[in-house]
């Protein structure tokens, strides 16, 4: 798998790279700022691309602005963005883009469990939306009445929901068959009145539009 | 302040003749007399219904010439109204530029009411309340009256010191009375001083009485208290500037490098036999740098939170909110302000949610940020058991230090039982 690493930090882009390269991906490109991003994108069409949100010159957005323009001439490119902070704005501008296909938003920290992080990255390259546990457990606090009516392991399978998971994934970490869980997202849906779909990504922009206008 | 010296000084002087004021007082008259003129100009328009009702009462008149005359008077007065004022501040800075000739001192203008010295800020109301604008409407008065009767002395000696040789002359071609002659050349010579004497002291007292009405003396406490509130605003922004700096290198240098070192240490992890003693410690070391990543996280986002930089305050509280284990319902203007402005309201807004789950023991919070008239009113409102206590803490009174140097204020009210309410109040322009 190719992958394009956009990141200003030589440490933690050298540090990516390796940790990459060591679980079988292959690093066609790892650079230093959005313009340089966006030509190397260009220039190899990668399998994914992991860039971060906070980059020169500005040290704002570029890298999620570079993402959000790439994603917009090419809806299938697979992009996780890595953020230092959680940061609502930018990530629901990030999800929107090609609906919630193929598309990552995750915090630093999460790099720190190699293992976990990899996995999210390869669901994301294989078209899966990813959304940082931290998104998820925020949006959900400030939730309201309807929230409410969940049972506990109702609003666990919510969460896994908004962070992407597919039925086997949630099945997996719930320790539960999947016709249990199938039974229990049915539930929460139909509860916070969003319509029932198997496709993963659908579901997780729903449950995410949902979360945010919870306010 | 240590007056300079001016026109009216200088004439008292010894060796006033041989100096430059005589000139300066020349040219202060002669642009006096040249300034009136333009101001009749100007007054000649709003002033002409005046001069019209006076023509119509002339006699022989009728019982309408005096309603005619009336109305006309009435006109006058109100286009004098409408434009007067505006028309003496005008005339009131072009005099303050010109006082440059009649003295070396500074002429520092000072409103004393609410008129800034920029013309875009004035409103009517103010203009016809500010005591600085009828101290101009009265040297308008100056300029107009007084100072073409003194010019009109100054122009009458002027005439008789310049016609001195055609004056001889006469005498002595038509006339053959070189008598007289030497006579009309000696009054010629002697009124030379008289005349440069007379200009400086009429235009040095014209100047005393410009500088009087249009140049308030600034009080001196007045300019230090000014001075005294901008270095305290600066200091607040140094302040800021320098949390700033830190939060960027904090984020740049020392984040990156634990978000590293962690992934190092999670590599490390993978490879290690599960059961050595080395994984254990690995481990241990790993988990120590994920909470050392939230922490640093947590403690870089309270230096300088990123999201009000680039966002604003909406954005910025909305997220502290998102943050908060409080329920907290947002409802804020959108829209920018200053730096200074928005990190003051971040601040309280941050300071009173911590406070409400620190102490006030709260579930819900609503924060508000309204901006209207000039003014962002941010108020915070919880549902705990209220009872704070400003002087406990230095939270608050460091808000309120903010607040205060930024030139707003800070309320709070907090009776024992709830609920605790807190409103910052600062200037934005709108």
């Amino acid at each position: 798998m190719r992958v394009v690493i956009a990141e200003d930090s030589v440490l933690l882009r050298e540090g990516l790279a390796g940790l990459l390269t060591r679980f079988g991906f292959e690093v066609v490109a790892a650079v230093g700022d959005a313009a340089a991003l966006v030509a190397a994108v260009r220039e190899h069409r990668p399998d994914l691309t992991v860039t971060d949100v906070r980059m020169p010159p500005g040290f704002t957005d570029e890298g999620l602005r570079a993402a959000v323009a790439l994603r917009a001439a090419d809806p299938d490119l697979a992009v996780v963005a890595l953020s230092q902070y959680v940061q609502h704005s930018y990530a629901g501008e990030l999800l929107a883009s090609g609906q919630g296909r193929a598309i990552g938003y995750l915090l630093k920290d999460h790099i720190a469990d190699v293992a976990e992080f990899v996995d999210k990255l390869r669901r994301v390259a294989e078209g899966g939306t990813v959304v940082d546990p931290e998104v998820v457990r925020q949006l959900m606090q400030r939730g309201r009445d309807p929230l409410g009516r969940l049972s506990a392991r109702e609003r666990e399978v919510l969460a896994l929901i908004a962070e992407g998971h597919s039925n086997a994934a949630i099945a997996r970490i719930l320790i539960l068959t999947e016709a249990g869980v199938g039974k229990h997202i049915g539930s929460v849906l139909t509860k916070l009145h969003l319509p029932v779909s198997d496709d993963t990504n659908r579901r997780v922009l729903a449950v995410l539009t949902y979360l945010r206008g919870q306010q | 302040m240590t007056p300079g010296t001016t026109l009216l000084r200088a004439v008292l002087r010894p060796r006033f003749l041989a100096s430059a004021w005589p000139w300066r007082g020349i040219a202060y008259a002669a642009s006096t007399a040249a300034a009136s003129g333009v101001l009749w100009l100007l007054l000649s328009g709003p002033a002409a219904p005046l001069v019209l009702a006076v023509e119509v009462l002339r006699p022989p008149r009728a019982a309408h010439h005096l309603l005619l005359a009336a109305v006309l008077g009435l006109v006058g007065v109100g286009l004098l109204a409408l434009v007067g004022p505006g028309l003496a501040l005008a005339v009131a800075r072009v005099e303050r530029w010109r006082l440059r000739l009649a003295g070396d001192g500074p002429a520092p203008f000072r409103h004393t009411g609410a008129l800034g010295t920029d013309p875009a800020t004035w409103r009517t109301g103010t203009l016809y309340t500010d005591p600085a604008t009828w101290r101009a409407v009265a040297y308008l008065l100056l300029l107009a009256v007084v100072a073409p009767v003194w010019g009109a002395v100054l122009a009458l000696i002027a005439l008789l010191v310049v016609s001195t040789p055609l004056s001889v002359h006469h005498h002595v071609v038509n006339l053959h009375s070189p008598g007289t002659a030497v006579g009309r050349t000696l009054l010629g010579l002697a009124l030379i001083p008289v005349l440069l004497y007379l200009a400086a002291a009429f235009g040095g007292a014209h100047a005393a009485l410009a500088r009087l009405l249009l140049c308030a003396e600034p009080d001196p406490a007045a300019a230090e208290l000014v001075e005294v509130a901008r270095s305290r605003a600066r200091l607040a922004d140094a302040f800021d500037a320098e949390r700033r700096r830190i939060e960027r290198d904090l984020h740049d240098v020392a984040q990156q490098r634990l978000v590293s070192l962690t992934m190092q240490l999670g590599l490390a992890k993978l490879d290690l036999p599960p059961d050595s003693p080395a994984a254990a410690a690995v481990a241990s070391a790993h988990e120590q740098a994920k909470v050392l990543m939230v922490e640093l996280r947590d403690l870089v986002r309270g230096i300088s939170p990123r999201t009000l930089r680039e966002l604003g305050l909406r954005a910025a509280v909305e997220e502290l909110a998102a943050g908060s284990p409080l329920r907290v319902r947002v409802d804020a203007d959108a829209g920018r302000f200053t730096p200074t402005v928005e990190t003051v309201a971040f601040a309280a807004v941050s300071e009173a949610l911590a406070n409400a789950v620190k102490h006030a023991t709260a579930t819900e919070a609503v924060v508000s940020a309204r901006r209207s008239g000039g003014r962002l009113t941010v108020q915070v409102r919880d549902d705990g058991c209220g009872g704070a206590d400003p002087a406990r803490g230095t939270g608050i009174t460091g808000l309120a230090d903010r607040a205060a140097a930024a030139g707003g204020r800070l309320l709070m009210s907090s009776p024992a039982g709830g609920p605790t309410i807190l409103r910052v109040e600062l200037p934005c322009a709108s």
